[in-house]
């Protein structure tokens, strides 16, 4: 509910209050969009000089203060879509075994504590975790694998949560009708409820693929390295990411002023990629709120 | 629709199924087959269900093995209430207070900023913003909370931390204040988002009664909408604060990385995440440093499930409430 504000102009203190107030409320929302403004037009403006193709589609040089980001980019989109492929299945299974077949019960409430506290994990405990666990006792090593994982397990709640809204959304008239006509429940969810969830479903995924192509501190000790001369053959090599790499050209190095450009560069691309995610996200729903709003 | 252009339409499927039948029997509920896949179909789902059991009990139990043997060598009471963080020296120091400090004094001064701004942006947008402005803002908000923490700690460095040094006449930007502005953006798209949703959930008559009864816009939202989802903003806060606390590129470049407890806005510091991140690369493979780090993601862990315990028991009050 929104107060037409035009129609309820008020005189006097309580008047005067209430404008004070609302000038603040609405002071508040502007600094947040003006914050990302800010942070976007900035790179935009420092890191564009710093792209054309070459940057985007060649090695790096001269122990990396010239030459392009391309392994790094090739590295991210990887780590990304590994870490997909792993909770992308786990998490839909996990919203439709939450949502369709147990809804109460002591089990349901544990698996849901997990998700919660699993989803509060700080970054750098799943990296801890990572070290120990994938790259040390499944000797896994420091590899696209290890990262992968480690982005997948984190990205894991956010896919399960976003599952379960598509699911909830999807009318219950629909399961009843499928039901009703001798489909039996796996046939129900596999094809009614899930197609219909899908668009929504979808959505998330790319929303967590975006999250995991920006972190860092999960794949620092896990995935990421700082230079490999090669571009990854396979899941066992380590590999170059955006965010590890920006992280190290503006703090580690004696060429932090030299590289100052790439830097830019690296960032304005990292943010092209995850903003560009999320936007296809953002238009995808918007669409699909109209769409069920007819 | 007429009755018989109903039975008429009915005829078509009836005949079509029946040859499906001949077909594909397994499609049926009739066949022992079927009733077998459900079963499988169900455990599976289960099965995969308890993956995320598995993996916090793994990540609790992989933390705890790699972080005890800390604790062979300094004993709890000095790792937590010792001053002095020299893991590299000869002998080590191995006490995190300082690390610890530096985690609750940034969370609570990013927290001053963030909450108050969060909650006033939700108030906007679900009381008083226009719902095609809304339309706008919010999707807005979501982008914030996607830029990657690399990018907001990288916009500090080079843009915040020289502004801030000019402006105060300080010896260098990168500092707990510094840190605290640029942490708060990452944890407003949180406390906004959640006190948002709990703002809306406040039924619509609430307001219209509260109206009816000759209260401003604002009173309403100040003595009704707001009291009514208090729960909801109050989880949201929790929620930031824990992001906040376990929020590591940010710390890692803005905050300094002196391990001293500080004592001033300007002093730099350095939380738990940013130490363990950064040392990780260089403690040597199960040595001393690194079981201690390890401890030390213990203890932040520690402090986030404190948080996700308070937000969860906030929002089981906020859904009695509702």
């Amino acid at each position: 509910m929104t107060f037409s504000l035009s129609k309820n102009r008020l005189s006097g203190k309580r008047g005067t209050v209430q404008s004070i107030w609302f000038a603040l409320f609405r002071g508040a929302a502007a600094i947040n969009v003006l914050a990302l403004f800010a942070v976007i037009l900035f790179m935009v403006i420092q890191g564009a000089s710093a792209i054309n193709w070459a940057f985007l589609t060649e090695m790096p040089k001269n122990s990396m203060t010239e030459g392009g980001i391309l392994p790094c980019i090739i590295g991210t989109i990887c780590l990304a879509l590994g870490a997909l492929a792993f909770a992308f299945p786990v998490g839909v299974a996990t919203a439709i075994y939450l949502n369709e077949y147990a809804t109460q019960g002591k089990r349901v409430a544990m698996i849901r504590f997990a998700i919660t506290n699993l989803a509060g994990v700080p970054s750098v405990v799943f990296g801890l975790f990572g070290l120990a666990f994938f790259c040390t006792v499944l000797k896994l090593g420091v590899s696209l694998l290890s990262g992968a994982l480690t982005l997948g397990i984190m990205s894991l709640p956010v896919i399960i949560g976003a599952s379960e809204e598509a699911l909830k959304t999807v009318p219950n008239t629909y399961r009843e009708a499928s039901l009703g006509l001798g489909a039996s429940k796996w046939q129900t969810i596999f094809r009614v409820v899930v197609p219909s969830a899908l668009p929504g479903i979808l959505t998330g995924s790319i929303l967590a693929l975006g999250r995991a192509a920006g972190e860092t501190a999960p794949i620092m000790f896990t995935g990421a390295v700082f230079f490999t001369p090669d571009l990854p053959t396979s899941v066992f090599d380590e590999v170059m990411a955006l965010p590890y790499h920006i992280y190290v050209l503006a703090t580690a190095g004696t060429h932090i002023g030299e590289t100052r450009p790439l830097q830019y560069g690296t960032a304005l691309v990292l943010i092209a990629l995850v903003l560009g995610m999320n936007l296809c996200a953002i238009i995808v729903r918007s669409r699909l709120r109209n769409r069920n709003r007819i | 629709m007429t009755y018989r252009e109903h039975t008429k339409g009915e005829m078509i499927p009836e005949g079509s199924s029946r040859g499906d039948r001949g077909a594909a029997p397994t499609d049926t509920l009739t066949g022992r087959g079927t009733a077998l896949g459900e079963w499988v179909a169900e455990s599976s789902l289960l099965i995969i269900s308890l993956i995320s059991i598995v993996v916090l009990g793994l990540i609790l139990l992989f933390l705890l093995m790699e972080g005890l043997p800390t604790f062979s060598f300094v004993s709890v009471k000095a790792f937590i209430l010792g001053h002095l963080w020299y893991p590299t020296d000869e002998p080590p120091d191995f006490g995190i207070l300082a690390l610890i400090m530096g985690s609750i004094s940034v969370t609570l001064i990013s927290s001053l900023i963030a909450v108050p701004s969060g909650v006033m942006t939700a108030i906007y947008l679900s009381e008083i913003a226009p719902p095609k402005m809304a339309e706008i803002l919010k999707p807005a908000i979501e982008l914030l909370a996607s830029l990657p923490s690399v990018v907001i700690g990288f916009f500090g460095m080079v843009a915040v931390a020289p502004l801030m040094q000019r402006i105060f006449d300080i010896p260098t930007g990168l500092n707990l204040f510094t840190a605290s502005i640029m942490l708060a953006f990452m944890s407003i798209p949180t406390i906004c988002t959640i006190s948002e949703d709990a703002l809306r959930s406040v039924p619509v008559t609430y307001r219209e009664a509260s109206m009816a009864l000759g209260a401003t816009p604002f009173e309403t939202i100040s003595k009704v909408t707001v009291p009514a989802a208090l729960s909801g903003i109050t989880t949201a806060i929790i929620l930031g604060m824990s992001r906040a606390i376990g929020e590591t590129m940010v710390v890692l470049m803005v905050a300094g990385g002196a391990a001293i407890i500080p004592g001033s806005l300007f002093d730099p510091i350095r939380p738990m995440p940013a130490s363990i991140a950064s040392e990780m690369g260089e403690a040597p493979f199960r040595g001393d440093h690194y079981h201690a780090l390890f401890a030390t993601g213990i203890t932040l862990f520690l402090f986030t499930i404190l948080f996700n315990i308070l937000a969860m028991s906030a929002s089981r009050r906020f859904r009695l409430k509702g």
